[in-house]
């Protein structure tokens, strides 16, 4: 199952999707994440800009990652109660 | 209402100093998350699904309407555009932006608050009666003793790192609006038969993994040594209460662990060394704070009649209006549980239009309550079809207090990381099957809570009917309690049978409300009495059989 990685902004608490160069706050953006994942976790770590980062399940194909989880769902689209505060490239329907 | 005066400013001022430090040091990346995690935390600010939450104390509740309109203020300008009113009678914000931190608290310390010890294994915000010093049945306003605890609890340094988190609640009438007997203490001020005042004191109480019913340590303790005896009870959690294991470190486990004789003895012994030693306020303290929760000047020329020819105003007035203690007056409830809306949210523009409607019809003065609702307690009846228009424009005037769409929900997955599942979504499917308001009128008091795990801060096992998310197999789940109470009732409800999943769950609401719709001795009978009459045996029928 492909892997991709997201964390917090420290600034901003804004959820971020890794894109391969930089931090993307949108899903469809995040590359899948090969067996250097661990690594570029432990980076991110010392770092400590990125707060919480995590390696996450995701089912679908670039462009279109679907998390396997309620949860990372709910973090990559939104509030499922607040379609207004949706994040863009998940809908809330997902949930 | 209490001002702070020099002291109070001087402390928030300091801490928020302090704190702005430690914020600019962490963007600076001069300590690391870790670090600078459990001092955020201290100071109210997590880091949820979304991004930082902020949970603002609301001392026992309490607001002007120039702090309202600040809460407002920063909705608009720091988060979202709104915000939610909490279980603990707070306010949570869910955007938050760290680099704006150090500005946000500066705007709050203006209007006197700020969000320190509202998270931590400290002693929590206060919480207290909505209807305090309006209603008929308190023997006295209990604030000033809920102040006089938060004074006494602020910064306190014995009690800044407990075993665990504290909460302490503070009525003054028979009525429990506050759920005192699921506190780590509950204090009922009474008056006795010499006209003095005193407390009687529950410890232990609590709800969570682990939900207890607080036991009576002291039926009697003198108004003028309560902190002292606070203090006591404190310095004995603080000595015993176990630090190896966050799950048996509440002081209903302590309490539970050595039996309440036990207890209470080692409170006594304590109480002993600790009261002669001076720590309890004097007299011309409690006096000064008394005098700032003086009633407001009542018009005794109010009329007390009231026109109900508008329909619509009249169901809200026999739903949502309570009796007040002066001839006259009335005490409203605004419900923040409108239809298809999310349970304790308030846009900053209904926020804004409550502070205004409160500084012109109800002494400036707004109330939060435990069940995520508003309330305007000093409100004179000639002003109550004014002040209904009022809230109606902004769809605040849901006449739906204590009824089956009035739910409790805590923000749940779509907001919290301990979630198991959502909760708000299931109190929006469960108050839509039951829109039409004849119908919940029909179906009279019924208390629906939800929490999205275990930790239970959507009250669900005070419920009447509760629901706890819980997770199977990554999927969400729901089980079903039933016959809790956090009135002067309290009770613990408890699991009727297997959980369900998202659409289950609303169906076996609606099969219980049927069924007891049909099992009611009388119109009287709300959905508790029949369920404690009856048992759970024929509701588990009505749900699971067939
Ligand atoms: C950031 C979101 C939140 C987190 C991380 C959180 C965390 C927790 C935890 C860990 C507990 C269990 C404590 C224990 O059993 O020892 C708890 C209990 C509780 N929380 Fe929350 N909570 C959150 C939001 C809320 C909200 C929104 C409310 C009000 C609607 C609330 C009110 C309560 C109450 C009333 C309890 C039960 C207290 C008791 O156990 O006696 N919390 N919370
Ligand atoms: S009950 Fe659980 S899901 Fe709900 S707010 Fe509390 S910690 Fe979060």
């Amino acid at each position: 199952m492909p892997r991709i990685l997201t964390g917090n902004r420290l600034e901003t608490g804004d959820v971020l999707w890794w894109t391969g160069t930089d931090w993307s706050p949108l899903i469809r953006d995040a590359v899948a994440i090969g067996d250097e994942g661990e690594a570029l976790v432990a980076q991110l770590v010392a770092a400590e800009r990125i707060n919480d980062p995590a390696l996450i399940d995701v089912t679908g194909e670039p462009g279109h990652w679907l998390p396997t989880t309620t949860r990372e769902r709910v973090r990559a689209s939104g509030p499922s109660v607040r379609a207004d505060l949706a994040r863009g490239s998940l809908s809330t329907e997902v949930i | 209402m209490y001002r702070y005066d020099q002291y109070d400013q001087a402390i928030v001022d300091a801490r928020v100093a302090e704190f702005k430090d430690q914020v600019a040091r962490r963007l600076r990346n001069e300590i690391t998350e870790d670090q600078f995690k459990p001092l955020r935390l201290m100071n109210g600010l997590y880091l949820q699904l979304h991004a930082y939450m902020l949970r603002v104390a609301i001392p026992y509740g309490t607001l002007s309407g120039t702090q309202m309109r600040m809460l407002a203020h920063i909705a608009r300008k720091y988060d979202r555009d709104y915000g939610h009113f909490t279980t603990r009678q707070n306010i949570q914000y869910n955007w938050i932006k760290l680099e704006q931190f150090a500005d946000l608290l500066d705007d709050l310390s203006k209007v006197e608050m700020h969000a320190f010890q509202t998270s931590g294994n400290c002693i929590r915000n206060i919480s207290s009666d909505q209807f305090a010093g309006a209603a008929a049945d308190e023997v006295a306003d209990p604030r000033p003793y809920a102040e006089l605890l938060r004074q006494w609890s602020t910064l306190h340094p014995e009690f800044s790192f407990l075993p665990r988190k504290f909460k302490i609640a503070v009525i003054a009438s028979d009525t429990d609006r506050a759920a005192i007997q699921l506190h780590d203490i509950g204090l009922q001020l009474r008056r006795n038969d010499a006209g003095e005042l005193g407390f009687r004191v529950y410890v232990g109480g609590g709800m969570g993994r682990t939900p207890v019913i607080g036991s009576v340590v002291r039926d009697w303790i003198p108004v003028g040594q309560f902190l002292s005896y606070s203090e006591a009870i404190l310095r004995v959690y603080n000595r015993y209460g176990r630090r190896d294991n966050i799950y048996k470190a509440r002081i209903k486990i302590l309490v539970n662990e050595l039996g309440i004789e036990e207890f209470s003895r080692q409170v006594e012994a304590e109480w002993a060394e600790l009261a002669p030693l001076g720590l309890d306020a004097p007299q011309a303290e409690y006096d000064r704070i008394i005098a700032q929760f003086a009633p407001p000047a009542f018009d005794p020329a109010a009329p007390d009649d009231l026109d109900l020819s508008d329909p619509d105003f009249a169901v809200w007035v026999s739903q949502n209006v309570h009796p007040h203690k002066a001839p006259g007056y009335a005490i409203a409830t605004i419900s923040l549980k409108p239809k298809r809306g999310i349970p304790g949210d308030a846009s900053s523009a209904q926020i804004d239009a409550v502070a205004d409607l409160a500084t012109r019809y109800a002494h400036d003065e707004i109330r939060v309550t435990h069940s995520q609702n508003l309330v305007l307690a000093h409100v004179k009846k000639a002003d109550l079809y004014a002040l209904w228009q009022g809230l109606d424009a902004v769809g605040l005037a849901t006449p739906n207090l204590d009824l089956v769409s009035d739910i409790i929900a805590c923000p749940g997955m779509d907001y919290c990381t301990l979630a198991n599942a959502r909760s708000i979504p299931i109190a929006q499917k469960i108050a839509a099957k039951f829109e039409d308001l004849e119908t919940q009128r029909d179906i009279g008091e019924l208390k629906i809570k939800v929490s999205g795990c275990i930790n239970g801060c959507g009250h669900h096992h005070a419920g009447h009917i509760g629901i706890l998310g819980v997770d199977k197999k990554g999927e969400e789940a729901y089980q079903l309690l039933l016959g809790g109470s956090g009135a002067e009732d309290t009770s613990l409800a408890k699991i009727l049978g297997p959980g369900f999943d998202e659409n289950g769950i609303v169906v076996a609401v609606e099969k219980l409300i049927a069924f007891y719709r049909g099992a009611r001795s009388g119109p009287d009978e709300r959905f508790l009495d029949t369920y404690r009459r009856l048992g759970p045996a024929p509701f588990k029928d009505a749900v699971y059989a067939g």
